[in-house]
């Protein structure tokens, strides 16, 4: 099946036993965009990232990933995950390993780079996000939004054509939050497609084409940042946003 | 106490009875490096097979929840009579005339591998779950999470409780010497026999104490050079 959009859900349904946490979600994404997902802790954010990478299996529904339906069993888990990029909200580097070679496993062992330009290629992305400096560190001796760069390095160094990003400020101190969302900024500048799930309003607000609400596992209300921000339409919507501006997280 | 130092004790026995000890002492060292390398590789393969995911690994899974549990179970000694005695009885050309030590090296490797897997097996469940999805989420395969970043995490952490395995492993090498193999044991054992002297018992087990320390000390060096290397800093 072809959509034309480079990620397409349609009726999803994800369930942990008897508890629906994605009822029926219906969602595209086009190449070169940032779609925000907003909503609650537990609205089913986190799930419906992990489901775009396999990373949970989906009971309903189907997902289209750069033309390729991914749900019916028949595709290759680790294929599809070499072009899609995920990075958590706890970091989860690999504490064994130094910086450098926390990026330059996958392009060795997946993307079967020989040592040496695998080393050259991650050392480049380190350059890029400025801890060139940190590459013989281990993780444990970074703080945390060094880890959180370091995290979305190696995703890069796969060179995705998808990257998703689960609340990856959320674990973080304030001060630490800028470095990480500047971070994802310049990659919005590049054009990387991207899902972003995020408790960040302003940020939301500022890169996505598009924002969905999520609430109870529905996406409750989906728009450009402009409509959902300004004049959302859903009463959940609204209390919900009522609730950040309260709290003034916007 | 003056008799209890002669019988055990004795200076004069004690350097008479020493090359006697030491080259069944020898046997000991023999005995524990083969069985040690092969507990090493075989209980680990064991965990790795628990471990198995999905249902066409099930049976597989069963055996060595099966193999753990029997010899767990089962006291080394009854093992190591059942191969030093029993599999020479069976008279199978292939596999009956081998030597003591060998039936007493597979006896000793049969049931510390069986130790070994479930300790290999804590080390592995104590490596949170998010970093093997955060391999496979990079595309590596099962395999490739578990070898690069499961183990390598899995297997620094048991270090501590492997040493003690090994320990135990290494005392009981004695224990094949009861049923049939001259090693330090059984050689003061022989000697206490002929000159109703214990001094032989001493001399092994000075031995053996020599043996673990070092290694004990070794283990603890390494797992602090790791902390150095990998923690921050400590307040």
């Amino acid at each position: 099946m072809t959509t034309g959009h480079f990620v397409s859900l349609s009726g999803v349904t994800k369930r942990f036993g008897d508890l629906e946490v994605l009822r029926k979600v219906d969602l595209d994404v086009d190449e070169h965009n940032v779609v925000c997902l907003i909503g609650a802790s537990g609205s089913g954010k986190s799930t419906l990232l992990r489901c775009v990478n396999l990373l949970e299996k989906v009971d309903e529904g189907e997902i289209v990933v750069d033309g390729q339906t991914i749900t019916n069993g028949a595709v290759d888990v680790n294929a599809l995950r070499r072009k899609i990029g995920i990075v958590f909200q706890a970091y989860n580097l690999f504490p064994h390993m130094t910086v450098l070679q926390n990026v330059a496993l996958a392009p060795r062992k997946v993307r079967d780079l020989d040592p040496k330009r695998a080393r050259a290629t991650a050392m480049e992305l380190l350059q890029r996000i400025g801890l060139e400096d940190k590459a013989h560190e281990y993780p444990d001796r970074l703080s945390g939004g060094q880890q959180q760069r370091v995290a979305i390095a190696r995703a890069l160094a796969m060179n995705p054509k998808l990257l998703l990003l689960d609340e990856i400020t959320s674990a973080l101190d304030p001060q630490l939050v800028s470095e990480v969302l500047n971070l994802v900024r310049s990659l919005t500048e590049v054009g990387m497609t991207m899902i972003i799930a995020t408790h960040e309003m302003s940020f939301a607000r500022e890169v996505a084409n598009k924002v969905c609400f999520l609430d109870a596992g529905v996406i409750c209300e989906q728009g450009t940042p402009e409509q959902i921000f300004t004049q959302p339409t859903e009463p959940r919507t609204r209390e919900f946003l009522a609730r950040i501006i309260e709290a003034g997280r916007m | 106490m003056h008799r209890v130092l002669q019988d055990f004790a004795d200076p004069f026995y004690f350097r008479q009875v020493l090359p006697d000890v030491w080259s069944g002492f020898l046997i000991n060292v023999h005995m524990m490096v083969i069985a040690e390398a092969l507990v090493l590789v075989l209980a680990l393969l064991m965990a790795i097979v628990r471990g198995l995911p999905g249902r066409g690994a099930k049976p597989f899974r069963g055996l060595a929840i099966l193999y753990t549990d029997f010899f767990r179970g089962t006291p080394l000694t009854i093992v190591a009579y059942a191969f030093i005695l029993g599999i020479p009885g069976l008279r199978y050309a292939g596999i009956s005339n081998y030597s003591n030590e060998v039936y007493g090296i597979v006896a000793l490797t049969v049931v510390y591998t069986a130790y070994v897997t479930e300790v290999y097996r804590a080390g592995i469940e104590s490596v949170h779950g998010s970093q093997r999805m955060a391999a496979r989420s990079l595309g590596l395969s099962y395999g490739q999470a578990l070898r690069y970043v499961v183990l390598p995490q899995a297997i620094r952490r048991v270090v501590p409780p492997l040493l003690n395995d090994f320990i135990g492993l290494q005392k009981d090498t004695a224990i094949i010497g009861a049923i049939g193999v001259t090693e330090a044991a059984a050689q003061g054992q022989n000697f206490a026999s002929s000159y109703f002297n214990f001094t032989g018992f001493l001399v092994g087990a000075v031995f053996f104490i020599f043996l673990t320390i070092p290694l004990a000390r070794y283990t603890d060096h390494l797992i602090k050079a790791r902390e150095l290397r990998e923690r921050a800093a400590m307040v």
